[in-house]
């Protein structure tokens, strides 16, 4: 009897020390000269039907003069999150050459896995993002000072209001009182009095590390004038500005004005919620079906409207490592992003595309689409999530603080915040 | 010469066995459970003590041995603590309710029912069910504005129920009971058909009631298939992740519904602490081989 078990366990053994063999290599990165080499390549897009129309109409384009580097344009495979994804692609090394649909909090990890391609390595790259982005394309370089993405696209964040929901409560409907904490707070109580929905405001308050990007984070960019969460090192949160955000926070679920349980649906779109944070994706949402309004997003003493920034929420363009031709990839990447092929993608998606002056660059569009003004001038005052080390459990630490301290407040907000923020500085250094 | 062959072929028969082709049968299922489970559970220990994540193949990256670093941490850390007493509340409650339910479930369904077949496929439906649509039908009951406060009216809990840190875990237990249950009626009734009729009969002669001859010949008849339903409804409860990925919204309200699985997940996948994952998957599947051998222990003793 031992003697059997002996002779399967000395079979199995051999036979996973065979696979451990057989896994344990892996391919080699593509040579240094793979920066100037040409010849096709594939790409992805991401799944929703606006930008699949545009991705084909670029990809279709390219292929029209280039026959010798033709690109095969395809849906990012669907998955719980595109970021899980694109991590598992790497780790499995058949990503595309690039893809449109990078979340710049995800950058920093993919970069550890040794998944991209710094642009840097392109001589005139640096100057290209430069020159179309202009200050802001400095947000999205890494803390080595490179750039792993390229800035795309924007829905830079605002207040949307329901007009009808207003009008019933008795509130102005054009320039209704949201400016300053106590406007909003007075607003907010009103509408749930007197305006029939459940909420005045209905961010998710669930655990997931991206959530505070729809609550917190865009009033905290207002407030503190355009700060990041974390910068040189240093978070920036438990100074004054930060803690005010979170007791702005703490007192609409105290008084149950947002609601401490996430809704299953659009409460927007349903009418449970008179107030959203939302880019200007929501304009062709909401358009048929709510009688909308936007704002900025409050500060607390109420600023003028041309200093407040917001929380871009966008996505970029990242080249990964297992692409062999990254000439092509690079002469692409630089085609899709150029002004003509900038202005397809506003044209189909409503979405800004991140260039130093939308509203001034596409004139005739904006005549055509004022709604979309009010969005195009917020997306000059634009502020992403830090480029560091460790960025998603940074964001995860935060949110579990805030659960802690501004929804669930069972804990000083400026006890759990300064407890975050010690964690948060030893994680950024890479620790 | 030829004694010293013989003595040799004796060795290799000693060796491979007397019918050599036999490896050849079961050749693919070994291949089968060396490939899915005994490299990755091997790999999962060895990542374990490094400072690993998942890189792109060839990419030169640092992952330093730490030893036992990870699972030094893994004890210290309070979120871990904190959903490794949830899971234990949560199999506190699941596993005492699924051996009940499911077995009293299986006896009545055992009966001569009107209806029986339609009965027994109702309640194994719910098993083959996807979770992520029956979590939907939950989250219709449970939610503040759901069913259950309807009936409810002033008396449903405040904050309601799958924001209430109290109650978030035994609703969680509640449903994957509800869900599980199907298959462990199955359990039990092919053990009950185990028990010899006549049994019951010399009972009922003897004036035996139906809770009588329910606890002193059903419940033992069936001690060995209720070691096996205790012990994969811990295993299935150690394992805890869609619910409250789902229902509670990623482990809240504030870490109150958070397993050891889906911090796996939040660690390995989404943060990419691959060694901190596996540390805990190393310490999960520790914790939950010992407890079902206390549970073989205390079940299978005479």
């Amino acid at each position: 009897m031992f003697r059997a078990s002996f002779r399967f366990a000395s079979i199995s053994s051999a036979l996973v020390l065979l696979l451990a063999a057989c896994t344990g290599g892996g391919g080699s990165g593509a040579p240094a000269s793979a920066a100037s080499a040409k010849g096709p390549i594939k790409i992805w897009y991401s799944n929703n039907k606006e930008e699949v129309a545009w991705g084909k109409a670029v990809v279709a384009a390219w292929n029209k003069g280039h026959p010798n580097e033709q690109v095969t344009g395809e849906e990012i495979p669907a998955g719980k999150s595109s970021e899980e994804v694109i991590g598992a692609s790497i780790t499995a090394g058949n990503t595309p050459c690039l893809i449109f649909n990078t979340a710049p909090a995800a950058v920093p990890q993919f970069k550890k896995q040794g998944g991209l391609v710094a642009l840097d390595d392109f001589p005139d790259a640096a100057s290209y993002i430069k020159a179309r982005t202009a200050d802001r394309a400095d947000q999205y370089k890494f803390t080595d000072g490179k750039f792993y993405q390229m800035p795309w696209k924007t829905n830079p964040v605002m207040i949307f209001y329901n007009k009808t929901v207003f009008a019933k409560a008795g509130i102005a409907t054009d320039n209704p009182p949201l400016k300053t904490y106590d406007e909003f707070l007075a607003t907010a109580k009103t509408v749930v009095a007197k305006g029939g929905v459940k909420a005045a405001i209905w961010p998710s308050p669930t655990s997931e590390f991206y959530q505070p990007w729809f609550d917190y984070y865009p009033l905290f960019i207002a407030q503190t004038g355009g700060k990041q969460l974390v910068e040189k090192g240093e978070p920036q949160f438990t100074g004054a500005d930060g803690v005010a955000v979170a007791n702005f926070w703490k007192s609409l679920y105290e008084q149950n004005l947002a609601p401490k349980e996430a809704y299953q649906g659009d409460s927007f779109g349903e009418q449970k919620a008179a107030m959203a944070i939302v880019g200007p994706w929501a304009i062709a949402v909401y358009g048929g079906k709510v009688q909308w309004g936007a704002v900025p997003v409050p500060t607390k003493d109420g600023k003028d409207p041309k200093d407040i920034h917001t929380f871009s929420d966008e996505k970029s363009i990242g080249m990964y490592s297992s692409c062999k031709n990254r000439g092509t990839a690079w002469d692409f990447l630089k085609f899709a992003t150029s002004k003509e092929n900038d202005g397809q993608l506003l044209t189909l998606t409503g979405q800004m595309p991140m260039r130093a002056d939308v509203a001034g660059t596409y004139p005739d569009y904006f005549t055509s689409h004022p709604e979309y003004k009010l969005f195009a001038d917020q997306a000059n005052r634009t502020v992403e999530v830090p480029s560091v080390p460790n960025s998603v459990e940074m964001w995860q630490t935060f949110r579990t603080s805030y659960s802690e301290s501004v929804i669930f407040g069972k804990k000083p907000i400026d006890q759990a915040f300064k407890e975050a923020a010690d964690k948060i500085k030893s994680l950024v250094s890479g620790g | 010469m030829a004694v010293v062959s013989a003595r040799r072929g004796g060795r290799l028969r000693t060796w491979i066995g007397r019918d050599p082709i036999g490896y050849a049968f079961i050749g693919p299922y070994v291949l089968f459970l060396a490939g899915l489970f005994a490299y990755p559970l091997l790999l999962a220990i060895y990542i374990s003590f490094f400072d690993y994540f998942f890189a792109a193949p060839g990419a030169e990256v640092d992952r330093p041995f730490v030893g036992l670093r990870n699972y030094a941490q893994i004890l210290g850390d309070p979120v871990f603590q904190r959903a490794l007493l949830n899971v234990a509340e949560f199999i506190i409650i699941n596993v005492p309710l699924t051996v009940a339910l499911s077995l009293v479930l299986a006896s009545a369904l055992n009966a001569r029912l009107p209806f029986r077949a339609f009965f027994r496929t109702s309640y194994y439906i719910p098993y083959v069910t996807a979770s992520v649509a029956v979590i939907g039908v939950w989250l219709w009951l449970f939610s503040g504005g759901g069913l259950l406060n309807g009936v409810f009216g002033p008396l449903a809990p405040n904050p309601s129920w799958l924001v209430n840190e109290f109650w978030a875990m035994p609703i969680i237990a509640l449903v994957v009971t509800w869900k599980q249950l199907g298959f462990y009626v199955l359990l039990y009734l092919a053990a009950l058909q185990n028990i010899p009729k006549e049994l019951y009969e010399a009972a009922e002669v003897d004036g035996a009631g139906v809770v009588r001859r329910f606890m002193t010949i059903t419940v033992p008849g069936v001690r060995p298939a209720t070691t096996l339903v205790v012990i994969l409804a811990t295993i299935v409860g150690a394992n805890l992740f869609t619910e409250p990925y789902l229902l509670t919204g990623g482990g809240g309200p504030d870490g109150a519904s958070m397993s050891p699985v889906l911090l796996m997940y939040r660690q390995g996948i989404e943060q990419g602490h691959a060694g901190y994952a596996a540390a805990i998957g190393a310490v999960l599947a520790i914790a939950v081989m010992a407890i079902s051998a206390v549970n073989r222990f205390v079940l299978e003793r005479e």
